[in-house]
C-alpha cells in the first residue's frame, strides 16, 4: 500500500493535530457568552501554536543537509535557509495582520472580514499549486521508475480530486471576497451589476469546473490544473458582482463558509485532522450564519445568490412618494419626548454605522438614564452589513451588552414603550412586511416599532428609500415624528437639548 | 490515515460545528466571523510543508507566499477578535 506508507506520520504528530482541532472547537464554544469568549479566543491561539509548531518540528527535521546547501544555493543569499525564510514570511504577514487589527475602525469590520476571507482563499490556491508542483513532499504521489526512460510522478487519483476541489473553492473564495471587499469598502458601487445571460454563463462555468476536476483524475497535465484555477477565479467574480450591497450579510457569511470548505479540502489532501476539523467548523459556521441572515430577510438562499436585488440604502434614492404629509420634529422635540418617557428603545441600523453615531448615541442614553428613563437597544439580525455588526459598534461605544436585545426578545415590549428611537434603520421597521402582500419585503420579520407610543425616526432626508426600494408606511403615521438630519449630528443636538 | 478515517473525522466535525455554532449568541456573530477567519488559516500547515520541502523551488516560493498570507490572517484574526471581545462589558453594578 504505497498510499498508507507515504502518509505515515508519527503518532504524536497525529495527536498534536487532533489537540489543536479540539482547541478550535473550544474557541467557538467560548462564544456562547461574552464572559467565556475571551478565554475561548486564547484557547484558539494555543491551538494554532500547536499546529504550526508541530508542522515546523516535523518538516524542518526532514530537510537533509545536502538539500540545505542546495537551498542556500537556490536562493543565493548567504545565511538564508528554509526556516529563516519561513520566519521572515511569518513575521512580515503577522506584522501586517497585527497593525491592521489594531488600527481598523469598528465600522470597517465587514470590509476587514472580507479581506481576510480573500487571503484564506488565496492561501488555499497557493498550497494547492505547491502540492501540485511538488506532490512527493506532501506524500500524495508515487514515483514510478520504468526500466527505460525518465521516472514519472503520479499523483493519487483521490488526491487529485481533493486538490482540484480545494483549489477551486479557494479561488472562488478569493475572487468573490475581493469583490465583496470592494463593494463594502465603497470602491465599487453597491448596486448589482447584471450581465446578460449571467445564469447560463455561471452554470456553464460551474459545470466546466466540475468536469475538469473529473478529467484531472485521468490526466494530471498542468493545463488541466491551471484551467480549473482560472475558471474558479472567474466564477467567484461573476457570482458576487450581481449581488447588491444590502445582501452583503449573506454574501460575507457564505464566503466565510467557503473559506472553511477550502481548508477542509486541503485537509483531505494533506490528511491533516486539524485542517479537516477546522474546515468543517468554519464551513458549518458560515452556512448557519447565511441561513440566519436569509431567514431574517425572508429570502431563499438561492434568490440571494441569483442576485439582482438591493443596491445601497445610501446610494439609492428617488422612487419614494415624497408628497405625502408627515410630521417633522426638531432635536428639542425629541429631547423633550424622550426625557418624559419611562422607556426608550433605540433601533440602530446601517445608517448609524455610516455616520459613526454610536458614541453620541451612548452619551444620549447615559443622560436619559440619569433622568430615570429605561433605555434598551433592539437589534434586527440583518441590521448593518454583517452578522452582529450593530452589537460590535454598540460594544465599542461602551454600551453594556445586557441592554442590547435581539428581535425575538424585545419585540413584545414596543407596545409598552413610550418612545422608539429609530436611527439609520429602515426596512427592518417597515410595517408593510406584516400587512402588504404585494411588498417585496412581505413576510420578513420586522421590529414592531409602530406599536410604541411615539416613533422618532432619524433619517437623512425624505427622498431616499430602503435597500428594498419600498416606501416605509411608518413615516406617515400619526405617532411618527421624522428627524431629518445626519444621524450623528441629530443625536449630538439632542444631547445638547437634553443637557 | 486512510480515506475513511479522514471522512469520519470530517463528518463528525461538521456535526460538532453545527451544534457549537447554534449555541453562539447572536451578539457575538461578528467576533465569530473573525475568529473562524483566524482558525481557517490553519491552512498554514500545508504552506509550511511546501516551504520546507525539498524539490521544486517554485513550490517552495508558493509555500512561502502562502505562509505570509495565512500569517496576516492568523495574527490579524485573533488580534481583532481579542480587541472586539474586550469591548463587550456588562452593566456596572452600582451596589457593588
Amino acid at each position: 500500500m504505497p498510499e498508507a506508507a507515504a502518509h505515515a506520520q508519527p503518532a504524536w504528530v497525529l495527536l498534536a493535530y487532533l489537540i489543536s482541532g479540539v482547541c478550535f472547537i473550544l474557541a467557538l464554544r467560548g462564544l456562547s457568552s461574552p464572559e467565556s469568549s475571551r478565554r475561548g479566543n486564547r484557547i484558539g491561539m494555543i491551538g494554532m501554536i500547536i499546529a504550526v509548531g508541530t508542522t515546523l518540528a516535523v518538516n524542518i527535521e526532514k530537510i537533509p543537509s545536502e538539500y540545505a546547501r542546495e537551498f542556500i544555493h537556490t536562493f543565493n543569499s548567504g545565511p538564508w535557509n528554509a526556516l529563516g525564510l519561513i520566519i521572515v514570511a511569518i513575521a512580515v504577514g503577522g506584522g501586517i495582520g497585527l497593525v491592521t487589527a489594531r488600527k481598523i475602525q469598528m465600522t470597517a469590520m465587514p470590509q476587514l472580514v472580507a479581506a481576510f476571507h480573500s487571503l484564506v482563499g488565496m492561501a488555499a490556491v497557493l498550497v494547492g499549486a505547491a502540492a501540485y508542483l511538488n506532490p512527493e513532499a506532501f506524500g500524495i504521489a508515487v514515483r514510478i521508475t520504468p526500466i527505460y526512460g525518465p521516472s514519472v510522478i503520479n499523483i493519487f487519483p483521490v488526491s487529485r480530486i481533493e486538490m482540484g476541489l480545494g483549489v477551486a473553492i479557494g479561488a472562488i473564495t478569493f475572487s468573490g471576497s475581493v469583490i465583496a471587499f470592494l463593494k463594502l469598502n465603497g470602491n465599487m458601487s453597491g448596486k448589482p451589476i447584471l450581465l446578460p445571460l449571467r445564469h447560463v454563463i455561471n452554470l456553464g462555468t460551474l459545470v466546466a469546473i466540475l468536469g475538469l476536476i473529473a478529467y484531472f483524475t485521468q490526466d494530471q497535465a498542468p493545463f488541466v490544473f491551471f484551467t480549473i484555477a482560472g475558471l474558479s477565479f472567474a466564477i467567484g467574480f461573476l457570482l458576487i458582482i450581481p449581488i447588491g450591497g444590502a445582501d452583503m450579510p449573506v454574501v460575507i457569511s457564505m464566503l466565510n463558509s467557503y473559506s472553511g470548505w477550502a481548508a477542509a479540502a486541503m485537509g483531505f489532501t494533506l490528511h491533516n485532522s486539524a485542517m479537516i476539523i477546522t474546515g468543517a467548523l468554519v464551513g458549518s459556521s458560515g452556512a448557519i450564519l447565511s441561513y440566519i441572515m436569509c431567514r431574517a430577510m425572508n429570502r431563499s438562499f438561492i434568490s440571494v445568490i441569483a442576485g439582482g436585488f438591493g443596491g445601497d440604502a445610501v446610494a439609492s434614492g428617488g422612487a419614494a412618494a415624497i408628497d405625502r404629509p408627515y410630521k417633522r420634529g426638531s432635536a428639542e422635540d425629541a429631547a423633550f419626548l424622550m426625557s418624559q418617557a419611562d422607556q426608550v428603545i433605540i433601533v440602530p441600523g446601517y445608517g448609524m454605522a455610516v455616520s459613526q453615531a454610536q458614541h453620541a448615541l451612548r452619551e444620549m442614553a447615559d443622560i436619559l438614564k440619569k433622568e430615570g428613563v429605561r433605555v434598551k437597544y433592539a437589534i434586527h439580525p440583518v441590521a448593518g452589513r454583517m452578522p452582529g455588526h450593530m452589537n460590535v459598534l454598540l460594544a465599542e461605544a461602551n454600551v453594556p451588552y445586557d441592554e442590547v436585545f435581539e428581535l425575538e426578545d424585545i419585540n413584545s415590549e414596543f407596545a409598552q414603550t413610550d418612545v422608539a428611537f429609530v436611527i439609520g434603520a429602515n426596512d427592518v421597521t417597515n410595517p408593510a412586511a406584516k400587512t402588504d402582500k404585494s411588498s417585496p419585503i412581505y413576510g420578513m420579520p420586522v421590529l414592531d416599532v409602530e406599536k410604541a407610543r411615539t416613533v422618532l425616526f432619524v433619517k437623512r432626508s425624505m427622498g431616499g428609500v430602503g435597500y428594498a426600494g419600498v416606501d416605509n408606511e411608518l413615516f406617515y403615521r400619526d405617532n411618527t415624528m421624522m428627524l431629518l438630519a445626519d444621524a450623528k449630528k441629530m443625536v449630538e443636538e439632542i444631547v445638547k437639548a437634553l443637557g | 490515515m486512510d480515506f475513511i478515517s479522514i471522512l469520519s473525522i470530517f463528518v463528525l466535525a461538521c456535526f460538532v460545528g453545527y451544534y457549537v455554532v447554534w449555541s453562539v449568541t447572536p451578539a457575538l456573530h461578528t467576533p465569530l466571523m473573525s475568529v473562524t477567519n483566524a482558525i481557517s488559516s490553519v491552512i498554514v500547515v500545508g504552506a509550511l510543508i511546501a516551504a520546507a520541502a525539498a524539490g521544486s523551488a517554485s513550490s517552495k516560493w508558493l509555500g512561502l507566499v502562502a505562509v505570509a498570507l495565512a500569517s496576516v490572517n492568523i495574527f490579524g484574526g485573533f488580534a481583532v477578535t481579542q480587541r472586539m471581545l474586550a469591548m463587550y462589558k456588562k452593566k456596572e453594578r452600582k451596589d457593588a
